[in-house]
C-alpha cells in the first residue's frame, strides 16, 4: 500500500464527524446534552447593519428627548415655575440610560437580541453553549465605551492644533481603529466585547418542515427493480441533488437528469413511465440502499467515494 | 432490502412519521413563545416544552446517524436550536436578578477582585503620592495634573480665603440635584471606560487610576498647603470614600482583563478572558451603582452639611458599611 493510500484511509476513518472548512460561518455549538447544533455565525455586514439600525433607534430616540426637554424648559419658563432642574436631570439620566443600558436591557431579555438584531435575525449566544449569563451581556456591552464612544469622540474632537498634537491625535485613530474593527479579524467576528463577555452572536433562522421526497417515491418503487449495482453507482451528494430535482418539478431538468442516470446505471428504458416516477423511485431505491449502510456505519460521500 | 418495512416505507420515512406530530407541536410552542412572552404560555406548555425538547434532540441525533432525508435534518436544527435558546434562556425575573445580585453576586465577585483592588489601589496611592512631593516642590505642577475647568479658580494663583469659601456648601438647594446627576453620569462613564481599557493589556487602565490619584494628591497639597488640610480632607471624603473607591474597583475590574488575556497560565485564552470578564462585569455594575451613591453624597450631602467634623463621620460611616458589605463575614450560601 503506498503512502497516498494510507493517508487516504486514514482520513476516511477519521471523517465520520465531518471536517467543515474554516470559510464556512457553521460552528459548532454543543449543547449541555451533548448534540452539536451547528449554528450559523451572523456575518460581518448583518452585524454591522443590526448596529446601524440601534444607532438610528438611539439618536432617534435622543432628539426626541432633547427636543422634548426643550419644549418642557420653555414651558416651565413661561409658567414661571422657579427651576427647569428636574428637565436637566431627566435629560441626563436619559441620555446615560440610552448610551449604556440600551444594549444591555434588550439583550437581557428572552429573545437576547436589540431590536437591530431582530431585525436582522440574530441573537447573543454564550460561546460554551451554556445559559447565556446576565454578567456576560454587561460585560460584551460595557466594551462598547470602548469600541463606539472613544473612537466616536476622537473624531469629533479635532486637532487643529498641528505639531505633535496631530501626531498624538493619529495615533490615537489607529489604536482605537483597532478595537473598532477587531471583527474583522478573527473567524467567529468576534468583537472585543463578545471576547470579553464569552458570547458570540449567531443567526436563528426559521424553516418549516417540507415533505419527504421518499413519500412519492416508495409508492413507485414497486414498479421499479434496481439491482444492487444500479443503487450502487451514487453516494449522498449525488441524492440530494436528485432531491432538489424532485422538488423543483421542473420538466427539462428531470428529462435531461433521467437521461443520466438511465445511461450512468444501464437501464432499460419501457418508454411508458415518465421522468418524475422514475426519478422518484431511483431516490427512494438509492436513499434505501444508502440509509441501509449508514446504519451499519458506512457513510457515502459521493460518487467517488469507494469506502 | 434491510431498511424496507412490510409497507415499502423506509425506515427513515416511518421515523420521521412517528415522530411528526411532536415536532410540529414543539414549533407551535415555539411560534407562541417567541411572538408574545412566556407568560402567555399556560403551565401544562411550560412543563411540556423541555420534554419536547430533549426528545427533539435526540430525534435530531438519530436522524443525523440514520437519515439522508436533508430537509428533516435541517428542520429539526432549526428546531431544536429555537428550542434551546427557550429551555436555556434567561428566566429568572429582574427582581429575582437584582436580589441575587446585592446579595451574592457582586461582594463575592468584589472579594474575588482583592489581588487587583489591591493593585489598583496602590497605584491611586502612588499617583496621589508622586503629585503630592512634585506639588510641594514646585506648585506649578499643580496645573499639569489638574485640568483648568475641573480645578474652577481651586489653583495656587488663588487666595487662601478663597480656597476656604470653595470648601463651603452652596448658599442655596437649587441645582443640586442636576449637579448630582451629571456628577453621578459622568463618573459612571469613566469606571466603564476604565473597564473597558483593561482590554488594551491593563496599561491604560493603570494610567487611569494614576492620573485619578494624582489629581487627588494635586488637590490635597494645595489645601494643605494653606493650612486648610483638614477641612479638605472632610470635603473630599464625605463622598470620596464611595466614589475613589468605586474608582478603584473599576481599576480592579480593568486590571483583571488584562491579566487574563495577557497571562492566561495554562487555560485557554479566549476562556480566561471570558472568565475575567465575567466576574469583573458583576463589580463595574455594582461600581455603578456606587457612583449613583457617591454622587448623591457629593450632590447633596457636601454642599448640604458644612460641619467638618460631621464630613467626617458620613464618611467613615460610609467606609464601615462598604468595608463590612464586601469583606465581612458572611454566611456561606445553601446553594451556590
Amino acid at each position: 500500500m503506498s503512502d497516498a493510500t494510507v493517508a487516504s484511509s486514514a482520513r476516511k476513518g477519521a471523517r465520520t464527524p465531518p471536517r467543515k472548512p474554516p470559510q464556512t460561518r457553521e460552528r459548532a455549538f454543543v449543547t449541555p446534552e451533548g448534540v452539536d447544533l451547528r449554528l450559523e455565525i451572523g456575518d460581518a455586514g448583518q452585524r454591522a447593519a443590526a448596529f446601524m439600525l440601534d444607532a438610528a433607534i438611539i439618536i432617534g430616540v435622543l432628539v426626541a428627548l432633547t427636543v422634548a426637554a426643550v419644549f418642557a424648559g420653555i414651558g416651565s419658563f413661561i409658567a414661571g415655575a422657579t427651576s427647569g432642574e428636574m428637565i436637566v436631570v431627566i435629560w441626563l439620566l436619559g441620555f446615560f440610560l440610552l448610551r449604556n443600558f440600551y444594549f444591555t436591557g434588550f439583550e437581557l431579555t428572552a429573545r437576547a437580541a436589540t431590536p437591530g438584531k431582530r431585525a436582522m435575525g440574530l441573537r447573543v449566544a454564550a460561546r460554551d453553549g451554556g445559559r447565556l449569563r446576565a454578567e456576560s451581556v454587561v460585560a460584551r456591552n460595557a466594551m462598547r465605551e470602548l469600541e463606539v464612544f472613544l473612537p466616536f469622540g476622537l473624531i469629533v474632537s479635532r486637532a487643529d492644533q498641528g505639531g505633535v498634537d496631530s501626531w498624538m491625535y493619529l495615533l490615537a485613530v489607529v489604536w482605537a481603529g483597532i478595537f473598532v474593527f477587531f471583527p474583522l479579524f478573527n473567524r467567529d467576528r468576534l468583537r472585543a466585547g463578545d471576547l470579553i463577555g464569552g458570547t458570540w452572536v449567531v443567526r436563528t433562522p426559521k424553516q418549516k418542515l417540507v415533505r419527504d421526497m421518499a413519500d412519492e417515491g416508495t409508492v413507485r418503487l414497486e414498479r421499479f427493480q434496481f439491482s444492487t449495482a444500479q443503487l450502487d453507482t451514487y453516494g449522498a451528494r449525488e441524492l440530494h441533488v436528485l432531491e432538489d430535482v424532485l422538488r423543483g418539478r421542473n420538466r427539462e431538468t428531470m428529462k435531461a437528469v433521467a437521461e443520466r442516470i438511465v445511461r450512468k446505471i444501464d437501464w432499460v428504458r419501457d418508454g411508458d413511465h415518465d421522468d418524475f416516477d422514475f426519478l422518484s423511485a431511483y431516490y427512494a431505491g438509492l436513499r434505501g440502499r444508502l440509509e441501509g449502510r449508514l446504519l451499519m456505519g458506512q457513510r457515502r460521500a459521493d460518487k467517488h467515494d469507494r469506502g | 432490502m434491510s431498511v424496507m418495512q412490510g409497507d415499502g416505507r423506509l425506515k427513515s420515512q416511518r421515523f420521521r412519521q412517528a415522530r411528526e406530530g411532536d415536532w410540529k407541536r414543539l414549533e407551535r410552542l415555539m411560534d407562541k413563545a417567541e411572538k408574545g412572552s412566556a407568560r402567555r404560555l399556560s403551565d401544562e406548555e411550560i412543563l411540556a416544552i423541555p420534554v419536547l425538547y430533549r426528545s427533539t434532540l435526540s430525534a435530531l441525533s438519530v436522524a443525523r446517524e440514520t437519515s439522508l432525508d436533508r430537509a428533516l435534518i435541517g428542520y429539526l436544527e432549526t428546531l431544536c436550536a429555537r428550542a434551546y435558546f427557550f429551555v436555556y434562556g434567561s428566566r429568572s425575573t429582574l427582581m429575582g436578578k437584582l436580589g441575587a445580585f446585592f446579595r451574592r453576586d457582586w461582594p463575592m465577585a468584589v472579594r474575588a477582585l482583592w489581588r487587583e483592588t489591591f493593585a489598583s489601589g496602590l497605584l491611586m496611592l502612588g499617583g496621589a503620592i508622586a503629585a503630592a512631593v512634585l506639588v510641594g516642590q514646585e506648585p506649578d505642577w499643580f496645573y499639569a495634573f489638574v485640568p483648568a475647568e475641573m480645578a474652577s479658580g481651586r489653583d495656587p494663583a488663588a487666595s487662601t480665603e478663597t480656597l476656604r469659601a470653595t470648601l463651603a456648601g452652596e448658599d442655596t438647594s437649587a441645582g443640586l440635584s442636576a449637579f448630582a446627576t451629571f456628577l453621578f453620569t459622568h463618573n459612571a462613564r469613566i469606571a466603564i471606560l476604565a473597564f473597558a481599557l483593561g482590554f488594551a493589556l491593563c496599561i491604560p487602565t493603570g494610567l487611569l487610576v494614576l492620573y485619578n490619584g494624582a489629581t487627588l494628591g494635586a488637590f490635597v497639597t494645595l489645601f494643605a498647603s494653606r493650612g486648610l488640610g483638614v477641612e479638605v480632607g472632610g470635603w473630599l471624603l464625605i463622598h470620596g470614600v464611595t466614589e475613589l473607591f468605586a474608582v478603584i474597583l473599576a481599576g480592579a475590574g480593568g486590571l483583571r482583563i488584562g491579566w487574563a488575556i495577557a497571562f492566561p497560565g495554562d487555560r485557554d485564552r479566549l476562556d480566561a478572558a471570558a472568565d475575567a470578564g465575567r466576574t469583573a462585569a458583576t463589580v463595574i455594575a455594582g461600581v455603578v451603582v456606587m457612583l449613583f451613591v457617591a454622587g448623591l453624597l457629593e450632590g447633596f450631602g457636601r454642599q448640604l452639611i458644612e460641619s467638618t467634623p460631621i464630613r467626617y463621620a458620613v464618611a467613615g460611616t460610609s467606609a464601615l458599611i462598604w468595608g463590612l458589605y464586601f469583606y465581612g463575614p458572611r454566611r456561606r450560601p445553601a446553594h451556590v
